[in-house]
């Protein structure tokens, strides 16, 4: 739980900039070839899987695959028009990523005013961390046989699990943040007359920013593993519902869409979260381009 | 750079605050770091404390500039003050990595200014400092001395009647310190605030103070007057005897 999270989103980052500059600078013979490296890298990382879809694609075609195993990419492609036509996909997902929203908004701000109270009050660290630390060792989805027995399958039960699996990563690193926060700064800021709100507005908060920022992208993780889960076992509408039924009828090419649908929803939450990152700790040496 | 008021027109004229230490003393625990100290500082007056590490420098810092209380005698100063007529200046920069450069000088202005007289300010101090360009960096693209710069007008910004400075050149190297000496005593001679320079370094409290004093076993064990002319010339005979006097005060204990 430190910046090794933050480093490494760095370093899996494509640096087109520096790349293209000397092209830039030597006019446009020379700049073939950098421009080439640039996109070199950019698409690196999808060779991989390109190859892998076709090489599915071929088996399923020749029938090494059979389809009622693992369907053809195609199928899966065309099962997947075919649910956007109905309207069914979208609605799905709109619950879906209702869900998972609402979930991660209750608990990540509960996680936030817990891991910010804890972290500048000693009392309240004293008489709470303790028991938040207790809950932790309760494995969440353990839980999903009791959520059902109080909440049956409503709205009710999700937004519980998903709010209980993303408090914890968010209290953990906000306290961190906190309590980590350079007290030379707050010295500084105490000195300087700062009173105790701008205090936290403009020193605690922003220094424990890159702190709640890993926070929130291992919530993220969570949430949607959580609302998977929850989603398969119980519910009437959903991603995690709608796989559960194509299965009933055989319908495996429904069932891999949805998977697939699950992973471009956590991919996207993803980069929304990176971008948010970049556009929140723009000073922070590791996110400023190199063009500044 | 729009508009921007004249070097000094931040400044109000007052201004120097006097201050006088009675009988002061500090412990931590059982160890006795300052032990009575006497010492009355005028108005617009430049000292220089110089002393073995460990010897209290900093402490007595910290207690005249109001961030510990004494363990036992008083600090007075001449007349009502407020807070922003105190300032202090660290031995590290201390700035807000998240605030742009011009952001930071406008921490140590008064919350009674407000928006556009805020940035004016903050712009003119920069300028003083020599760094009105790069009001909008981030402090992590500043070289070492130019932090300090940003550190030194975010002092200064809000006219301070007092400026204790904690070693601030002590990390920088020679030349850049060479350099921030000139610019200190160039806005000391402009501005005319009580300077009260913390530094291990004698040629440097020889370079700009009027006074200096050599702290040593908790007490003031030397008290010396710099009457020469300023600019101070480096490596001056005169410089150097003084050198030799606080030198050999510093080794005889
Ligand atoms: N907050 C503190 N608690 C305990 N001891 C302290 C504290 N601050 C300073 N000291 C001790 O007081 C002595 C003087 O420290 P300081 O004023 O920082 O010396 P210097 O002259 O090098 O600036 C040192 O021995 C230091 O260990
Ligand atoms: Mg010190």
């Amino acid at each position: 739980m430190s910046l090794a999270e933050l480093d490494s989103n760095v370093a899996a980052a494509p640096a087109p900039a520096p790349a293209e500059a000397p092209g830039r600078a030597s006019g446009k013979p020379a700049a073939r070839r950098p421009r080439f490296a640039a996109v070199e890298s950019r698409i690196a990382g999808w060779v991989l899987p390109a190859l892998l879809i076709l090489g599915w694609e071929y088996l399923s075609e020749t029938g090494f695959i059979a389809a009622n195993v693992l369907p053809a990419p195609s199928a899966v492609a065309l099962a997947g028009w075919n649910a956007i036509k109905s309207g069914e996909l979208f609605h799905h997902m709109g619950v879906s990523s209702l869900r998972a929203l609402a979930g991660l908004a209750v608990g990540g701000v509960i996680g936030l005013v817990f891991g910010i109270a804890n972290g500048l009050w000693a009392l309240s660290y004293r008489y709470t961390d303790t028991t938040l630390q207790m809950v932790r060792n309760v494995p969440h989805l353990a839980l999903i046989p009791l959520v059902i027995l109080w909440f049956g399958i409503d709205e009710e039960a999700k937004l519980f699990l998903v709010a209980l699996g993303v408090f914890f990563p968010i209290y953990i690193n906000t306290l961190h943040g906190v309590r980590t926060v350079d007290p030379q700064l707050i010295e500084m800021g105490r000195v300087y007359g700062m009173s105790r709100l701008t205090l936290f507005r403009r020193v605690i908060l922003p220094g424990a920013l890159p702190s709640i920022f890993v926070g929130l992208r291992f919530a993220l993780g969570i949430m949607w593993l959580t609302l998977i889960v929850a989603e398969t076992i119980a519910a009437s509408s959903g991603l995690g519902y709608m796989a559960m039924q194509a299965r009933e009828f055989l319908l495996v090419d429904i069932v891999v869409l949805a998977i697939l649908i699950y992973a471009l929803l956590g991919k996207l939450a993803d980069v929304l979260t990176r971008w948010l990152e970049r556009a929140c700790l723009q000073w922070h040496p590791a996110f400023q381009t190199p063009a500044e | 750079m729009t508009a921007a008021p004249s070097p000094a027109s931040f400044v109000t004229p007052a201004h120097g605050l006097g201050v006088r230490l009675e009988h002061l003393g500090k412990q931590f625990g059982a160890k006795r770091v300052l032990d009575h100290i006497d010492l009355a500082i005028p108005a617009g007056q430049f000292v220089a404390i110089v002393g073995k590490s460990g010897c209290g420098k900093s402490t007595l810092l910290r207690l005249v500039s109001g961030l510990d209380e004494p363990s036992s005698g008083r600090i007075v100063f001449d007349g009502a003050h407020d807070g922003e007529a105190l300032r202090i200046m660290f031995q590290e920069p201390r700035l807000l990595p998240w605030a742009r450069v011009l952001s930071n000088a406008e921490v140590g202005l008064p919350a009674s200014v407000k928006g556009e007289q805020r940035h004016a300010r903050a712009h003119a101090i920069l300028a003083e400092v020599g760094l009105a360009d790069r009001a909008g960096e981030w402090p992590s693209v500043l070289s070492g001395g130019q932090k300090q710069r940003v550190a030194l007008a975010r002092a200064l910004a809000s006219g301070p009647r007092l400026l204790a400075l904690d070693e601030p050149l002590g990390a920088l190297d020679a030349l850049t310190r060479i350099e921030m000496q000139s610019l200190i005593e160039r806005i000391w001679l402009e501005q005319r605030f009580t300077a009260i320079l913390v530094t291990h370094d004698v040629s440097e409290a020889l370079a700009l103070a009027d006074r200096v004093l050599l702290i040593d076993g908790g007490r003031v064990a030397l008290d010396l007057d710099v009457p020469l002319p300023r600019p101070r010339q480096r490596g001056s005979a005169e410089l150097a005897r003084l050198e030799g006097r606080i030198l050999d005060q510093l080794f005889a204990a």
